[in-house]
């Protein structure tokens, strides 16, 4: 979706203000968010994109003005009553009203945790052959989809070319709406900035992103 | 996100109710399990941080064959160190050089490399990071102090799938007889993400 999360190329924000030290969690309640959201990600109730598309979809003022762990507490309220496993009648009281619903897997135990926090392996065999090679020039497709996609909006329709070939990972576009792994093939595509952002770009300056094959298509010769 | 103080104390009040009630009731409903909420949050306290990152960097300079195997597979290469903590799947180490300069960035999120840096500051996951490091690096580079020379190549890498990124910084002239700790003690975070160079 061409949500506000697609922050790439956008002008106004300010400058970047980065405090010499600042703890992992600022107050207890974000290390409990963060720590809530990942044991619910190991009951298997959502995957690694349906958990960003949850962000992606908070309406675009809320995403603005709600630091980083507020967005990913409202994501996870939004996700468990989408999944049926909360009502707001709950929220509101702060106690649970109805019985349980089975989980994908069971809750996460303190002697599991070690293994969660492992990030996983997102490659899977190839279905196919690379369509394309090293130093290949390639054109990213202009698509917008309405629901999750990783080919953000300022590298849409621009010619780079293929820097890197990473095998082939879960496809999120496919992963997001539950059609499995839809393994597809991954790669490290470079453009020049000026390419992406026109004739008075830095000359120096070169921007690469990691793009799925359904991403790119061929320049013609 | 913003530093109005009235609105951060107000946002922490509400937040904390919320996050309490949220936990109450996913307790209640056998969802989730507070011991291991306990320890997900101490993992993160007290365990993954930019020292795992600035032991790899320090090894990597020191040791030609690591640096190698490092820049060709650096999960791979991690892995064989036995850290207390285990680093995932697709790490990517990128080289810095006094031509050419690598700085990463989420612009979609905040994809970030934790088993190796922690948890990403603040900074990393705000909208003028996200937004302009692909647009004028050189730009953000300076709102960290650094000044690179105009003919110097940069390379920002925007982390779009599940690979994560690590920057190796160039090592400091004048370190040359330093123990892979003591040239552990220099690296900062911040090169490891391109944001900084290490001084000696």
């Amino acid at each position: 979706m061409n949500g506000i999360h697609d922050m790439g190329g956008m002008d106004g924000f300010g400058a970047v203000v980065a405090p010499a030290h600042e703890p992992p969690f600022h107050d207890a309640w974000e290390g409990r968010v963060m720590a809530i959201s990942r044991a619910l990600a190991a009951t298997g109730i959502w995957n690694i994109d349906q958990g960003r598309y949850g962000i992606e979809r908070l309406p675009p003022e809320v995403y603005l003005t709600s630091s980083y762990h507020r967005k990913w507490h409202l994501r996870t309220e939004a996700l468990l009553r989408e999944a049926g496993l909360l009502s707001a009648t709950e929220l509101a009281g702060g106690h649970a009203r109805g019985p349980a619903k089975p989980l994908p897997h069971p809750a996460l135990r303190p002697d599991k945790v070690a293994a969660t926090l492992v990030r996983g392996n997102y490659e899977r065999p190839a279905q196919a052959t690379a369509r394309f090679e090293t130093g290949e020039a390639v054109r990213t497709r202009n698509i917008h989809p309405l629901s999750h996609t990783r080919l953000p909006r300022y590298a849409r329709g621009r010619t780079g070319v293929i820097d890197r070939i990473y095998g082939c990972h879960v496809f999120p576009d496919s992963f997001v709406l539950g059609k499995g792994d839809d393994p597809q093939w991954l790669y490290a595509v470079r453009f020049k900035a000026r390419e992406l952002w026109g004739a008075d770009a830095d000359p120096t300056v070169t921007v690469l992103i990691d793009a799925f094959e359904p991403y790119l298509a061929r320049v013609p010769a | 996100m913003h530093d109005h103080d009235h609105d951060h104390h107000s946002e922490l009040s509400e937040m904390q109710l919320r996050v309490k009630a949220l936990e109450t009731i996913l307790t209640e409903k056998g969802y989730v399990d507070p011991a291991a909420l306990d320890l997900i949050v101490e993992h993160y306290e007290t365990k993954v941080g930019p020292h795992i990152g600035a032991r790899v960097v320090a090894k990597a300079w020191a040791e030609p064959a690591f640096k190698q195997a490092l820049l060709a597979d650096a999960s791979k290469a991690i892995a064989g160190l036995g850290l207390d903590t285990k680093v995932g799947e697709h790490l990517i180490a990128v080289e810095n050089t006094p031509q050419l300069h690598n700085i990463i960035v989420c612009t979609l999120c905040s994809c970030y490399p934790w088993d190796v840096l922690g948890l990403p500051p603040t900074w990393y996951k705000s909208a003028p990071y996200r937004s302009r490091t692909v647009k004028d690096p050189r730009g953000v580079l300076a709102d960290f102090g650094v000044t690179l020379p105009a003919t110097t190549q940069i390379r920002v890498w925007d982390s779009t799938a599940e690979t994560r990124y690590l920057v190796l910084p160039v090592r400091p002239a004048g370190t040359e007889r330093l123990s892979q700790d003591e040239l552990a003690a220099l690296v900062t975070r911040d090169s490891m993400v391109g944001t900084g160079l290490v001084s000696a």
